[in-house]
């Protein structure tokens, strides 16, 4: 909500005339979201600095349809940093207010304008989102000395460490319009919070902020890829919420061995549904159902193969049918292959005749999301009620969780898993289930077999006795 | 003057030529609804009731209505020509789907006449041919109609005897809704005439004997009835005693009774049919042999005429045999018959070799109460509202009646093994056999929309939507549905105070309440920590858990507090509290269920106080103070910033209020050590809801707790406020503002009798009114400014209210079905529908 811009040197408060503002008065603008201030805190011959102080109107804020409003019924609505940080409102304050400045323009000071002089910038409560000291790291290639003061969360409980929000101080030698243009487009980019104003002619604000300093930047690409953030659409979004950390290390190694000129190996996703497809093939299933289908993934394999003759995909959650419905185009398909596919909401863990009939039932990663005290609910759900010909049941293997360098030890692949299971411990559950309700079963390693640790994902496979 | 007979929740089906009046005959006879007409059909489907081309899909619309109709138990009455028997085919095919009698009424009308009336209409386009055609199906059809499975034909011969016809419609023989009881019925017996004896006197019966002293009748001084379930007879010592003893009691009017699949064969073997004798029968024949012949004529008649179930007391009662799915109630066909005699079975074989009877029980949803033998089991269970009372008495088990509608289980032991059983009479359980059936759910239970009947707020009705929300709630992330037996409501704040500063004052709860005309309420102190649900148990088996499982403590949504060690550490400790205070003792359970606060609050939500509201705040106290600096630098250079620098200044002091709002809730808790739980109100124990016990009772339990255990329980602070006192409201304000001062929470005002109910419904069970300082933690740190305020205090109370009601009957609802003993499902539907109403968007700062 602050940011103040000192110039030190002969005749400063010429500051004044390169941000079109008059150093003896306090000047208020309506911006969408409340009022923003500029007054000059000191103005001497020797040093001159000006202050940009925005009000947010937080209930104009909530109100707002235009900010995300009305609709949303999370408390965090309501009670958040935006009339406090220097975030990326302060940016669009920022655009309205120095306007002129920003294109470098100033009759008055012609020469001035076009001379870097020096320059000191001061950000309070500067949200910063993701990696440490990101604002050193940003402003720094651009000539800028930076000193970042961290504020803790809470000053009487230090335990709790610091807030995402650092002091800012900038020093360095520029021209004003490119300080500026640094900060608007800079500001949002540390925030990585909603933008709420991004649109179809953001990029070219983008070009015309960054001209100059951006193209040159080492992290132009971080630059670019927050500032247009939120353009993404929802199902990026959420594909990247439940991506687990295996799929992640293989796509990026995937990516990696392509630069160096090698095949790319698989990514685990994909081992798993041909694994799975192969099962089902195996079993010349033909009707078929995935519980915990998601968004999908899996039934748009099967869709694609005319041997499987009914196809039903259950989920729980509202979120993923209508994705999954969405993505496999279950609305434009004719008539005859519509009723192959059908997408229900169920839960693995009540009684459902709607499952029952299938010569497979697939619960492809779904069991490690149910708690383990849960799972003999499942078990009466899928084998004593459904009681199909064939179950087929992916996990991942917890031996397996040594070969992620970026997991903690004991760590889980994904947030969600109630637990992660070693071959042993898979084995065991697997046999028990058998014996309860009249199964046989044959495991089976998915993915690349490492001779200590086996196969990143296990897979059981139960027949009917 | 033609009386004709039709039995109820039949399908009459009316044959007559075009002309022959079916249509009048119908309108006189039956309601508007009733009949379902081709021609009207016709119309339906192609906007021309005489399109006879639209037939087809006239007739298949017709089916579908009528089969609607039928499933809903109405009479149904089909008004089209019929006279073809194929046509005809399809409504007793019809009529047999749904378990209902067909029946047949035949208008025989000259056909001269059929062709004068026709000639007079101006919208039929066939001619005199058409009617002649269907006259001579008609006369060919006449003969073979009770062949096709008409239950009951009528023929009215002619135009008078039409006109005179009267319809009388007779209740089915199964229908005895009207006898209330109250009953004692009683399961398989299979000719233990001793044992059968010894458990009428228990139940209070005298029994009388012939001159031979055998046993001819038995009678209760209550008036109490006795219910037989069928299997008297085969395998035991004494099936004529059995026999003579039953008879006389149902001759006499002290009992009722159904036949089992045993009376079934005896009847056919008594008439000389060939059956096996295998299963007992030998040994009744050869009983029987030594009866005289008219005693085995009575045998005969008395085991034909019995009806194979009986639907009792209003609907809520049904027995048979051999037990019945709710969509055979009350109906009559050859399968509903086959079901209450024999029951169904899976089509599989155990390793005795014996039909796998089929578990209907399981799936049982309906609102009547289904008592039932024909399967041995070695106690007398409730399953979804169903028990069966076959405890193998012949086997050597014991013989078992349930007195109803007390419920109560009455038993006697087998005097011996009379009759060695093929398999033991309950196969031990397997070790680890996957949850109890009963423990299980079904996903019909919960979703689509779904009404909750409640006793204290009429039927509450689940929105699809909602529901779908909760049951990714519940199947995500709560605990076993065995043990997420109550949810708690939410709470209403009161109307918003007008005065200055304030969003909240209690001056407005308590106005809320005397508009009900309620005087003696209660204030309790606000907690600042996390709802809670307590279930203590010290025994397992009531809540199907495993052994030594001591209970649960969940969130508002149904989560787990505590991981299963810390659970049973902290519920230990509760335990020994309980019995210290002597609260088992006293509250006569051995298990409890507590509504309460688990404190601090930062124990559930310190992610979030970390995350959002000091994030936040160390936001706010970096950013405010700097400005405020260059504020009163500006101002010391004259610069006319004043009116800003006010305003921010004060925005400094909110930040720093809110900052010290959240600090409340935080208090390092390491393990259990710092945890701190306040219950206010004791929810159930064994057989009993407590919502009308004041709350000085509840509070009274909570401070005897604290006693004896003041590290674990924490007291509720409370004030008892008497609204036609002034003093009393001025006291009880003053204590509102003392308590929120320091940002303290605040207080909740409830009625001081708990449940109260008005003559427009049930009253808010609570109303919260927060402290000013708590309230930036909510609205935000700068809500108390003037402008913002002002903005602030339009809010819409009236879906909080209403939902706060609903929830509050609904919680009510499930406790009250937990401790009258219901089905877990009828649990589940109500704490399921508290959790789908959470769904609803409301304002999440009310």
């Amino acid at each position: 909500m602050l940011l103040t811009i000192t110039y030190s040197g002969p005749n400063a408060s010429d500051l004044g005339y390169l941000l079109h503002k008059h150093p003896g008065k306090v000047q208020s603008f309506d911006v969408s979201v409340g009022e923003a201030h500029v007054f000059y805190p000191e103005a001497s011959d020797e040093r001159c600095t000006a202050a940009v102080l925005l009000e947010v109107d937080p209930i104009a804020l909530v109100r707002n349809k235009r900010f995300g409003g009305s609709d949303s019924f999370s408390l965090g609505h309501y009670v958040n940093d935006r009339p406090y940080a220097a975030s990326s409102m302060l940016a669009v304050a920022m655009g309205k207010v120095f306007r002129t400045a920003m294109t470098g323009r100033c009759d008055a000071r012609p020469e001035l304008v076009a001379t870097p002089i020096p320059l000191e910038i001061g950000l309070a409560s500067v949200p910063s989102k993701g990696a440490d000291r990101l604002a050193t790291r940003l402003f720094t290639p651009l000539g800028w000395q930076v000193e970042e003061t961290a504020i803790p969360l809470d000053t009487q409980f230090r335990e709790w460490g610091d807030s995402r929000y650092t002091n800012l101080r900038l020093h360095g030698t520029l021209t004003l319009a490119e300080a500026l243009r640094q900060l608007y487009v800079l500001l949002p980019v540390l925030d990585d919070s909603k933008h709420y104003w991004v649109s179809d002619d953001e990029v070219a604000k983008l070009l015309r902020a960054g001209e100059g300093w951006l193209a040159e930047h080492p992290d132009r690409e971080l630059i670019t890829r927050r500032y247009l953030a939120h353009q993404r659409t929802m199902i990026a979004d959420a594909t990247e919420r439940l991506v687990e950390v295996g799929d992640v290390e293989a796509a990026s190694a995937s990516a990696g061995s392509t630069a160096h000129g090698t095949a790319a190996p698989t990514p685990l996703f994909s081992l798993r549904a041909e694994a799975v497809l192969a099962a089902l093939r195996e079993l010349d299933a033909h009707r078929v159902a995935d519980l915990g289908c998601g968004e999908g993934a899996l039934l748009k394999h099967l869709m694609a193969d005319p041997s499987f003759t009914q196809i039903l995909g259950a989920d729980v959650s509202h979120r993923a049918l209508g994705l999954a419905e969405e993505r496999l185009h279950l609305r434009d398909l004719s008539d005859r292959q519509r009723a192959r596919v059908k997408l229900i909401r169920s839960s693995i863990t009540y009684l459902d005749d709607r499952m029952a009939g299938f010569d497979a039932v697939v619960l492809m990663e779904v069991i490690e999301h149910v708690d383990l005290d849960r799972l003999s609910a499942v078990e009466a759900s899928v084998f004593a009620h459904a009681r199909p010909g064939a179950v087929i049941v992916t996990t991942p293997n917890s031996e397996y969780n040594a070969m992620y360098p970026t997991l903690s030890e004991g760590g889980f692949r994904h947030s969600d898993h109630r637990f992660e299971w070693s071959r042993a411990e898979f084995a065991e559950w697997a046999q028990g289930v058998c014996g309860r309700n009249g199964y046989s079963v044959e495991l089976r390693p998915v993915g690349e077999n490492d001779p200590v640790v086996g196969t990143p994902t296990q897979l059981a496979l139960f027949r009917r006795a | 003057m033609p009386e004709l007979a039709i039995p109820d929740m039949s399908l009459v089906v009316l044959i007559g030529s075009s002309g022959s009046g079916k249509s009048t005959f119908a309108r006189e006879h039956f309601g508007p609804f009733e009949t379902l007409s081709s021609d009207f059909f016709r119309g339906l489907v192609s906007n021309d009731e005489n399109d006879q081309a639209s037939t087809a899909d006239a007739f298949e619309a017709l089916r579908f209505v009528a089969g609607k109709r039928l499933d809903a138990g109405l009479l149904t009455v089909v008004d089209a020509t019929n006279v073809q028997p194929e046509s005809r085919r399809a409504f007793v095919r019809l009529a047999r789907e749904h378990d209902v009698l067909p029946v047949a009424i035949v208008l025989d009308v000259p056909e001269r006449i059929c062709v004068e009336r026709n000639e007079s209409r101006t919208d039929r386009r066939f001619g005199a041919n058409v009617i002649t055609r269907q006259q001579a199906q008609l006369r060919r059809s006449l003969k073979s109609l009770g062949r096709e499975g008409f239950r009951r034909v009528h023929v009215l011969h002619g135009v008078d005897e039409i006109a005179e016809a009267s319809i009388t419609v007779e209740p089915l023989l199964n229908d005895r809704r009207f006898e209330a009881g109250p009953f004692d019925v009683i399961g398989d017996i299979h000719g233990c005439r001793s044992e059968l004896e010894t458990l009428l006197v228990r139940l209070g019966y005298a029994i009388e004997a012939d001159a031979a002293g055998r046993p001819i009748d038995a009678s209760n001084p209550d008036g109490r009835r006795a219910v037989f379930l069928g299997d008297l007879v085969d395998r035991g010592p004494d099936t004529p005693g059995v026999l003579r003893l039953v008879m006389g009691m149902v001759g006499n009017g002290h009992a009722l009774a159904v036949p089992g699949n045993h009376e079934d064969k005896l009847v056919k073997a008594l008439r000389g049919k060939k059956v096996q004798t295998s299963h007992g029968l030998a040994e009744t024949l050869t009983q029987l042999a030594g009866e005289s012949e008219e005693f085995r004529a009575q045998v005969e008649r008395f085991a034909d005429g019995l009806v194979s179930h009986l639907v009792l007391d209003g609907g809520d009662l049904v027995v048979a045999h051999a037990g019945l799915p709710e969509s055979y109630q009350g109906r009559a066909s050859g399968r509903v018959r086959a079901f209450a005699l024999y029951g169904d079975t899976t089509g599989e074989t155990d390793e005795y070799g014996l039909p796998v009877r089929y578990p209907w029980a399981e799936d049982y949803r309906g609102s009547a109460t289904v008592l039932y033998g024909h399967t041995p089991t070695l106690e007398a269970e409730w399953v979804n509202n169903t028990m069966c009372l076959d405890t193998g008495c012949v086997f050597g088990g014991k013989l078992t009646a349930l007195r109803y509608p007390e419920r109560e289980v009455v038993s006697v032991p087998a005097e011996r093994v009379w009759y060695e059983p093929v398999k033991p009479l309950a196969a031990p359980a397997t070790a680890d056999a996957p949850a109890r059936a009963a423990g299980l759910l079904s996903i019909d239970d919960v979703l689509g929309k779904h009404i909750v009947e409640t006793r204290t707020h009429g039927r509450i009705g689940v929105r699809e939507d909602y529901a779908a929300g909760a049951l990714e709630v519940i199947s995500r992330w709560a605990i076993d549905p065995r043990w997420l037996l109550y949810l708690p409501p939410t709470m209403s704040p009161p109307s918003t105070s007008g005065r200055e500063g304030l969003l909240e004052h209690p001056a407005e709860a308590f106005a809320a309440y005397r508009k009900e005309g309620i005087s003696d309420l209660i204030c309790e102190e606000k907690h600042m920590g996390s709802r809670a649900v307590v279930l203590l148990t010290r025994n397992a088996a009531r809540f199907d858990a495993p052994e030594g499982w001591r209970g649960i403590v969940h969130t508002r949504t149904g989560r787990p507090f505590f991981d299963a060690q810390r659970a049973d550490e902290f519920l230990a400790r509760l335990d020994a509290a309980f019995e210290n205070a002597g609260l088992w003792h006293e509250l006569d359970t051995d298990w409890v269920m507590l509504d309460a606060e688990l404190l601090p609050w930062s124990l559930k939500a310190g992610d979030m106080i970390r995350g959002q509201y000091a994030s936040v705040g160390a936001a706010a106290t970096a950013a405010l103070p700097r400005a405020v600096a260059a504020l009163e630098q500006a101002a010391s250079r004259g610069i006319p910033v004043t009116e800003l620098l006010e305003r921010t200044r004060s925005r400094e002091s909110n930040a720093r209020g809110y900052v010290h709002a959240y600090r409340n809730y935080s208090a390092p808790a390491d393990g259990l050590e710092g945890v701190q739980l306040a219950p206010f109100q004791v929810l159930a124990t064994e057989g009993k809801t407590h919502s009308d016990a004041s709350h000085r009772w509840h509070l009274d339990v909570a401070d005897r707790l604290a006693a004896v255990e003041p590290a674990l329980v924490r007291p509720t602070r409370s004030l008892v406020v008497n609204l036609t006192d002034d003093a009393s409201v001025a006291s009880a304000i003053e204590w509102w503002q003392s308590l929120t001062a320091e940002g303290g929470e605040g207080m909740v005002v409830k009625p001081l009798a708990n449940l109260t109910r008005t003559a427009k419904g049930v009253v808010q069970p609570g109303i919260k009114v927060r402290g000013r300082e708590y309230l930036r933690i909510i609205y935000g740190a700068d809500y108390t400014e003037p402008e913002n305020l002002g903005r602030l205090r339009d809010r819409n109370l009236a879906h909080k209210r209403s939902m706060a009601l609903r929830e509050y009957a609904l919680g009510l609802e499930a406790l009250d079905r937990l401790v009258a003993g219901e089905p877990l499902w009828r649990i589940h539907q109500a704490v399921f529908a508290v959790l789908a109403m959470e769904s609803e968007p409301v304002d999440p700062r009310l």
